[in-house]
């Protein structure tokens, strides 16, 4: 109990001097000053929970190391089709820290090489999917009650009526398997939800008086629904798309793991935890260093995703 | 009344989204890209059996008249013949389907029961070591696909640990009992076999949870946090006052309301626990529909795909009705507010 107090009063504390900045009680100046104000009270709520911060580092760290990956890899050769039978499966040692595969190759270079896959795979699901499901969540909820809600919404929910993975999986299977066709298979699944989600959003200001009072000065249908409508929406968007980051790289992971994402020797995830449960348990760091990046990366982007949320959120509820 | 109303229309939805569905996994299996017959044959077969399949199958017909026969077949309960076992698909699901709904079902126990007793846990032992491990348990748990928690239990069970059998469903040398509902625990129950029964249960157990456990760690954390929430309400500390003992309250007072929440979301996830078991059934090797499902993927076996998806929608559609239907009975509110 004495440390919780502890931290409570540290987190009181830390309010407070954060109150005592507050912009009423400064003069704004500028445009300029207005924004980097803005800046950090997000960063404040954002930080309040040390997890985001975690999760942010990780993040960080996972795309410069994706990015960076060709420099920073002790083995950048090792991501390909290489093979060196003569080191192949050893054990973490300090010539090779996570050990090497059944071809002799670095299992840490190729760890940081499928970095690459899963964060192309999130950007781009997210990239055709986001869109897509927002235009027409807000398409369904201006139109509320005319056939065009009925169509839309049905169709989303004919698609979340089956587990997302079970779907991807097949659309996945009937394709030719690689990288695009897996990033397609998941699209598809992805796009209701976010119809779902904006639709919501989109009918409950419907009828608020700036929509009506938009519609009375004439306002084109395509102003109301992108400049008046959307503007509502784009805090729970985002925050759906910063945990969403961590579902499409665990997805993707999975179709690999089955052998319908990435094909070898190109490196992924799934791929590695897959070959290497065939040499369990003897050379079990094949398995266990792909499983714990999927499990570090995953946690990375949904703490940071929690992080977006807070800052995003209007009200201070979600601190606990 | 409001209710049944209310139920009609669930289940008129239902029928329309499982028609949709129809529609959408027969464009899946029959206009993607690619030779229908010579995916479902291999490109090694003869032109000669590739035309008969056509035939057979109707693939000359126009796209409405092919989904026709298949919907009517499906209506009599004829999904085709399976090109990878070579029987009628309907023969192979009724075969994998039991495996499957008995690891669901035990799942699904464990995720209530274990979900429960740790949120109650965390939220009676507040800020406590005990609190902290079921938070972070609850972010891992978030975080594993379910092929990692397979693989490493699999590890931790089949090869460092092995105090309990993990693959399979029943140990080799005992031959499965009489199916009677296709549940080896029950079937061996029934026909009074109990070194059967227990050697199926154990074999149950690490699969069961090594597929409830993510969904396990999310709901521990809304029972806690709705607890937690719940704990400072007035009506306990008039309790109380009264001198009611500290356990009832907990479990009686406490509990009930605190639980609403984490129903609905337990509905949600049981339901998606089927789709969830397709790696876990491959993983240890347990002869349900999922891993058909997965075979057949693999092999492209268009029918076995379909009939798959379409009893998977099906289940998962009925598990979420069910479910509002127990949130409802649950929660006087709704409750009253239906029957009004």
């Amino acid at each position: 109990m004495a440390v919780s107090a502890r931290k409570r009063e540290k987190e009181l504390r830390r309010a407070l001097a954060f109150e005592a900045k507050r912009p009423e009680t400064r003069t704004i100046s500028s445009m300029q000053e207005m924004r980097k104000e803005n800046l950090k009270k997000a960063w404040y709520r954002f930080s309040r929970n040390k997890m985001s911060v975690v999760g942010l580092v990780v993040v960080i760290l996972v795309i410069l190391a994706a990015i960076l990956a060709p420099y920073i890899t002790p083995y950048p050769e090792h991501a390909g089709a290489f093979t060196d039978f003569a080191n192949s499966t050893k054990a973490p040692c300090a010539e090779y820290l996570f050990g090497t595969d059944n071809m002799g190759r670095d299992i840490l270079t190729r760890i940081i090489f499928s970095f690459q896959g899963a964060l192309k795979m999130a950007v781009l699901v997210l990239i055709i999917a986001v869109p897509v499901g927002t235009c027409l969540g807000l398409l369904a909820g201006y139109m509320n009650g005319t056939w065009v809600d009925t169509v839309i919404m049905r169709v989303a929910d004919i698609f979340l009526s089956v587990p997302a993975l079970l779907l991807a999986l097949a659309v996945a299977s009937i394709l030719e398997p690689n990288l695009t066709n897996s990033m397609l298979a998941i699209t598809i699944m992805w796009w209701p939800w976010y119809t779902r989600l904006v639709y919501g959003v989109a009918t409950s200001c419907k009828n608020e008086y700036y929509v009506v009072s938009a519609q009375l000065t004439g306002a084109s249908k395509s102003h109301i629904i992108f400049k008046e409508i959307l503007p509502n929406c784009l805090s729970p968007i985002l925050t759906k798309m910063s945990l969403d980051v961590g579902w499409v790289i665990l997805m993707g992971a999975t179709l690999s793991y089955v052998g319908l994402g990435e094909q070898p020797p190109i490196p992924s995830l799934g791929q590695m935890v897959s070959d290497g449960a065939r040499y369990m348990p003897d050379k079990w760091w094949m398995t266990i260093f792909p499983c714990l990046a999927i499990i570090v990366i995953i946690m990375g982007f949904n703490f940071m995703g929690d992080g977006i949320g807070d800052m995003l959120s209007k009200g201070d509820s979600k601190y606990e | 009344m409001n209710f049944k109303r209310y139920l009609l229309r669930r289940l008129l939805l239902a029928l329309v989204v499982l028609f949709g569905l129809s529609i959408v996994i027969f464009s899946i299996s029959r206009i993607m890209p690619g030779d229908v017959a010579t995916m479902a044959l291999g490109s090694t077969a003869t032109e000669e059996a590739k035309e008969t399949y056509r035939i057979a199958n109707h693939l000359y017909d126009s796209k409405p008249q092919q989904y026709l026969y298949w919907i009517t077949g499906v209506f009599q309960g004829d999904f085709g013949t399976s090109t990878s076992t070579n029987r009628p698909v309907i023969t192979d699901i009724s075969e994998f389907l039991p495996a499957t709904l008995e690891l669901v079902v035990m799942a699904a126990v464990i995720l209530v029961l274990l979900s429960i007793l740790l949120g109650v846990l965390a939220a009676k032992y507040r800020d406590t070591v005990v609190d902290g491990i079921v938070r972070v348990l609850s972010y891992i748990g978030v975080a594993m696909p379910s092929f990692v928690i397979a693989t490493l239990l699999v590890l931790l069970f089949g090869h460092v640990w092995q105090v309990i059998p993990v693959l399979g469903r029943l140990s080799y040398g005992l031959v499965p009992p009489e199916t009677i509902t296709g549940f080896y625990t029950i079937d061996a129950l029934l026909a009074g076999n109990f070194a059967v029964f227990w050697d199926a249960f154990l074999h149950l157990l690490v699969p069961a949870f090594a597929l409830a456990l993510g969904g396990l760690c999310q709901e521990a954390r809304i029972v806690r946090n709705s607890m937690t929430e719940n704990a400072g309400k007035d009506y306990l500390s008039a309790l109380r006052g009264y001198g009611v003992p500290e356990g009832k309250i907990l479990r009686k007072y406490q509990l009930k309301p605190s639980l609403i929440p984490a129903v609905s979301c337990m509905g949600m996830d049981i339901a998606s626990l089927m789709g969830n078991a397709f790696l876990i059934e491959t993983i240890f090797n347990w002869p349900g529909i999922s891993r058909y499902g997965l075979t057949s993927m693999l092999s492209k076996d268009l029918n076995a795909i379909a009939a798959v998806l379409l009893i998977f929608g099906a289940i998962f559609v009925f598990v979420n009705i069910v479910v509002d239907l127990i949130v409802a009975c649950l929660d006087p509110r709704i409750r009253l507010g239906g029957a009004k």
